[in-house]
């Protein structure tokens, strides 16, 4: 909310200075967002009066007026404005001036004729943002007189973010009445005086629904100069408030949402048929003053006339009824709407008005008679008209209650940690103006109108330990039970696995959650996604099922960056819908493209290839000790030829690792092969307690064996094979070399194995590791055609 | 007699003294010492001498025998320092070029600083919580005190599945959960991704939030200011001014906005605190009856405060970041900084 300085301080002056107020607001939680001058700086402009005036000799468009400023002397001063003539009082920017935007007037000559200044629009000086001629300044303006000084423009204006329960300060009375509780002094509300009713004339009012609008004042104010002026002064206010000047009626009103905080509306009442009708919409539309026509649902709130909707309540009124240049007789509407009733409608209509902002907040009950006074008498004052009664209806039943509080002194004590005295605290609460009676080792407290944050005991202990002052209550370390926390074997965290891919040369990426449709359907195609209703772009509509997208992104952002090399992971959850149940599961996935190593002398350059990142594959599963069988697998993102998938010893799938399909590889405009993994944490993360093996004091024997075998079958059958065979001995078999090519029938490779024998109880003898050998190459002839090679 | 025992010594010595390698040295020893060497025939045929004879010309081959065997050994040592040198000399290298291998890769800032948070946390015996990122409108909202249409919910740009599901606008919900599931005493820190529906230069769709909370039989507003004081000051390394600002959130009362003294400009007021010397890292406050009605615990009986960061804020602040959107490009320029 915007503020001027100075309309505050005709309310409530503490004698401190304008940093010590905003220090004052912000520790109070009014927190001022920007201090600003009421208008742009400007010296050596002061009031004047054109004297006499003569056409330029040379320039028809051109005038030269002799000035008089107060002194002796007159000024002349050439000037082109059309409104410009005898006897107009205006400002005039002297010789020196600097006006806004470091605009300097010097000594000139116009065609011929010496100009010493320059007469001012409301533009050039920065109070608005056009201006069609000059500024026209009263009559009884004094000569002489700095026009910041007659203007009061040396004003600040205070932007203040409050807060959602702070609807009491939505106004300068408001916030004059919070400033007198921070300073302990007294404030004065706007004085009003009373206006003398002229006529009876009332309309009937009805209201349907008294729970949502439990009160409803009207009154009928007959032949309003509707093109009077609005004074400057309250122009001013307005302005500085950030509203805009319409017309006396609406600025009236205006004037008095800001000064109150009550909501007001004015209707041409020649445009109303009939009495006025609280109720919900019934199939209905409207067109609003903002020329916008809705299509009310039957949960909206509408005052109307006889016929038709003529406002929204409490948001915003009908074009229908709305004031205009033509309204002669107007009908005030200063009403009272619960918050609930209000509340998030304006939002579901697209709209935000100073109105629905106050209501849905909480406007004071107790305020309607005393804002419809305050603006009548202001209305009369600048548009004149004759004055009805005012006409009410109100369900005295469905105005909010305040309901006493009880609040216990230990109460207080528990919760700040710290004891304050009665006195302050009965001081601090009547302060706020609550009415406040005491009891055993507590009191009754009552809240003012105003306040609709205060409910609970809870309301009652922030109110003082915010008025007290937050940085005066104490501050201690919490006294805590010293019992351990469990730390498991069974599990290793993601932090593990993430330290891993770092010490590997990885880099951490962090991408967004939602993801391109096309690139999730590209990438995942067979995976139910979850789209947002509301998302910020169609780049980040979708929820990714996998990390692969986002990485993918982030790998494209570094290749348009000229990075050939690019290692990243990333752990997150991954969304997915089966059976129509939402799964959100945590992942670890990684991208690998470029080199092995980076550029570095004495080595060659070696593109990445599968085993290479395969290899960082089996240290993460290293880590958690669990066996894993890498099958050859199918996967829509991957090179068919080049997919594993990965499964536990009790075939559970942990995810898929392999080389980017070369289609999508072109299609995402890499320029070399990409590989991808991906492993559902959950399943990853378990781990198995380690458990020893006594070490053997014999010593191991190793035989090798080269073997022809079919080009299809895998190294995990061989290895599978040989390990089906029950040979205590046989303690790690590994493989050594494939070879295919010269020498090599096609359609088959050759691999080398080693096979390591030991015993725990006794040295080997060569027969029986020849036995073991035997049994294997029989085992593996049998089973899978090996020849053992010559 | 064919050669007399000075005329082999003196041949071998010579011999020696010419042998430039260990391999040849190791040729003179067999020809001179070895089982069929000069002097070991020489020692054979002492057998058919006369026994007086015998033990003269042995000590005479003994003395040249041994003779020889030192200098050989001498010869050795010479040799195999010269090769030592040699070797020394030849694998002389230029220690200034870089290691050959795998470069280290880095972690993401966020995960820095997440790492940093818990741990400080976890040193005093809070557990670390995480929570589902994909909310219902209860646990999000509802169950904190913020119901339909409170003004409260126009705070949160809210990302919507459906009306009843939202992407988590804060890790508050995880308060929810953690105590929906177990009783108190509770000390909880949840770190996580939350989500608004805001782009601009100072925010981010995404971004990651650390929530945390006690919950026990006698928790205070000051056990609250205690514990954020030490957590700030920690984090920073330093002793830096804080301050707490009135507030409203709607799940607690009182609430608070943590202010700490700008750590660019030391309080005196720069671009990045917007002239004020002070930057707001926190909201906390005390834990709201409410909230605590809606997990079934007994508001008298206990209390509680909570509290939550952002992480990019404090990542930022930490490591002098100054544009927000550099964390989700994942550029690995911006990456590689970050030890």
């Amino acid at each position: 909310m915007k503020v001027s300085e100075a309309w505050l301080r005709e309310f409530v002056n503490p004698p401190i200075t304008l940093d010590q107020l905003v220090a004052q607001l912000t520790m109070a939680g009014l927190e001022v967002d920007s201090v600003t001058p009421a208008v742009a700086s400007f010296t050596h402009v002061v009031v004047g009066e054109v004297s006499a005036i003569a056409q330029h000799p040379d320039a028809d468009r051109l005038h030269v007026c002799q000035v008089n400023i107060g002194q002796d002397a007159l000024l002349q001063i050439v000037c082109g404005a059309r409104n410009v003539r005898q006897g107009l009082k205006i400002p005039v920017a002297l010789c020196d001036a600097v006006l806004p935007g470091d605009f300097k007037i010097k000594k000139s000559t116009l065609r011929g004729v010496d100009s010493y200044g320059m007469l001012c629009s409301e533009k050039e000086l920065g109070l608005a943002s056009e201006s069609q001629g000059l500024m026209e300044l009263p009559d009884d303006a004094p000569l002489g007189l700095s026009i910041r000084d007659y203007l009061a423009l040396d004003d600040t204006i205070l932007e203040i973010d409050l807060t959602p329960n702070r609807a009491d300060c939505l106004s300068v009375e408001g916030l004059a009445r919070e400033i007198a509780v921070l300073n302990e002094i007294d404030w004065s509300p706007a004085l009003i005086p009373s206006v003398a009713v002229q006529h009876q004339d009332i309309l009937s009012v009805r209201i349907d629904d008294s729970a949502a609008c439990p009160r409803y004042l009207g009154r009928l104010i007959k032949n309003v100069a509707i093109t009077a002026l609005t004074p400057r002064w309250l122009k001013e206010r307005l302005r500085r408030s950030g509203l805009r000047s319409v017309n006396p009626i609406v600025d009236v009103t205006n004037y008095v949402l800001l000064e109150m905080g009550q909501p007001m509306h004015a209707f041409d009442a020649a445009k109303l048929q009939g009495g006025i009708v609280v109720r919900r919409a019934n199939d209905e539309s409207i067109t609003l003053l903002n020329q916008q026509t809705l299509t009310l649902d039957a949960q909206t709130l509408v005052i109307a006339d006889g016929h038709t909707p003529i406002a929204l309540a409490g948001i915003m009124g009908g074009m229908d009824a709305s004031v205009t240049d033509a309204t002669s007789d107007i009908m005030l509407e200063c009403a009272f709407f619960m918050p609930e009733s209000i509340a998030g409608k304006a939002r579901n209509y697209g709209l935000h008005t100073d109105s629905s902002h106050r209501f849905e907040r909480g406007v004071d009950y107790t305020l309607q008679a005393r804002a419809m006074e305050r603006a009548t008498q202001l209305i009369v004052e600048i548009a004149g008209g004759e004055v009805g009664v005012v006409f009410e209806a109100t369900a005295h039943a469905q105005l909010p209650k305040r309901q006493p509080i009880i609040l216990r002194k230990q109460r207080i004590e528990k919760i700040l940690g710290t004891v304050i005295s009665d006195e302050v605290i009965e001081n601090i609460l009547k302060r706020l103006s609550m009415l406040v009676e005491r009891q055993d080792n507590a009191w009754q407290i009552t809240a003012p109108g105003c306040r609709f944050d205060i409910a609970i005991e809870a309301d009652l202990i922030e109110e003082i330990a915010r008025i007290y002052g937050y940085n005066q209550l104490p501050s201690n370390y919490p006294l805590v039970q010293a019992k351990l926390q469990s730390v498991t074997e069974k599990e290793i965290s993601v932090n593990r696995f993430a330290d891993l891919l770092v010490d590997k040369g990885y880099q951490e990426a962090i991408t967004y959650s939602f993801v391109d449709e096309d690139s999730q359907k590209i990438i995942a195609p067979n995976e139910a996604f979850i789209r947002l209703k509301n998302p910020i772009s169609l780049e980040m509509s979708v929820m990714r099922t996998t990390l692969w997208c986002g990485l993918i992104k982030a790998a494209q952002h570094n290749v348009n960056r000229q990075q050939t090399r690019v290692r990243l992971f990333e752990s997150g959850l991954c969304f997915t819908k089966h059976n129509d149940a939402l799964h959100q599961e945590p992942a670890l996935a990684g991208l690998v493209m470029g080199s092995v190593t980076p550029e570095q002398w004495g080595e060659k350059i070696r593109s990445i290839d599968f085993y290479d990142v395969k290899a960082d594959i089996e240290s993460i599963f290293a880590l958690t000790g669990i066996n894993v069988l890498f099958k050859q697998g199918q996967h829509p993102a991957l090179h068919p030829g080049q997919t594993a998938e990965i499964y536990t010893q009790d075939g559970v799938l942990l995810g898929f690792f392999g080389m980017l399909h070369p289609t999508h590889e072109k299609h995402f405009g890499f320029e070399s092969v990409v590989f991808l993994f991906e492993f559902k944490l959950n399943q990853l993360k378990i781990k198995q307690q380690s458990v020893f093996t006594p070490l053997s004091k014999f010593p191991s024997v190793r035989r090798d064996l080269a073997l022809l075998i079919k080009n299809d079958v895998s190294a995990q059958e061989v290895i599978e094979c040989i390990k089906s065979i029950e040979a205590s001995n046989l303690k790690e078999v590994k493989i050594f070399d494939i070879y295919q090519g010269k020498g090599i029938e096609e359609g088959f490779k050759s691999i080398a194995l080693s096979l390591h024998l030991q015993n725990d109880a006794q040295t080997l003898t060569d027969l029986v590791v020849d036995d073991t050998v035997k049994s294997v190459l029989a085992t593996l002839t049998y089973k899978i055609s090996a020849k053992l090679r010559d | 007699m064919s050669v007399s025992i000075e005329d082999i010594l003196k041949q071998g010595l010579l011999k020696l003294s010419h042998s430039e390698d260990i391999n040849q040295l190791e040729q003179l020893r067999v020809e001179y010492l070895g089982k069929k060497g000069f002097f070991t025939d020489k020692m054979k045929a002492l057998a058919s001498l006369d026994p007086d004879l015998r033990r003269s010309v042995g000590q005479v081959i003994n003395q040249a025998k041994d003779q020889f065997q030192t200098e050989l050994e001498q010869k050795r040592i010479l040799l195999n320092q010269q090769v030592l040198i040699e070797r020394l000399i030849s694998e002389r290298i230029d220690v200034s070029l870089p290691g050959r291998g795998q470069a280290l890769g880095r972690l993401h800032p966020v995960t820095t600083t997440l790492r940093r948070i818990s741990e400080l946390f976890r040193s005093v015996g809070f557990a670390v919580v995480e929570g589902p990122e994909i909310e219902d409108d209860y646990h999000n909202f509802g169950a904190l005190n913020i119901p339909a249409h409170h003004p409260a919910r126009a705070m949160h740009d809210t990302f919507y599945f459906d009306a009843h599901t939202v992407l988590r606008t804060h890790t508050s919900p995880v308060q929810i959960r953690v105590m929906e599931s177990s009783a108190p005493p509770l000390r909880v820190i949840a770190p996580g991704r939350v989500y608004r529906c805001d782009s601009d230069i100072t925010h981010t769709p995404m971004f990651h939030q650390v929530e945390g909370f006690v919950v026990d039989q006698n928790v205070s507003f000051a056990d609250l200011k205690g514990t954020v004081y030490d957590f700030l000051r920690n984090f920073f390394e330093k002793d830096i001014q804080v301050r707490f600002r009135p507030s409203y959130f709607p799940f607690t009362e009182p609430s608070a906005e943590v202010d700490i003294e700008c750590v660019m400009c030391h309080g005196k007021g720069c671009r990045v605190c917007s002239q004020t010397g002070w930057l707001e890292v926190m909201g906390c406050g005390m834990i709201h009856p409410e909230v605590f009605k809606s997990v079934n615990i007994d508001s008298e009986a206990y209390t509680g405060f909570a509290f939550g960061m952002g992480v990019e804020r404090l990542a930022m602040l930490r490591y002098g970041i100054n544009d927000l959107r550099l964390f989700f490009e994942n550029d690995l320029r911006f990456l590689e900084q970050f030890n």
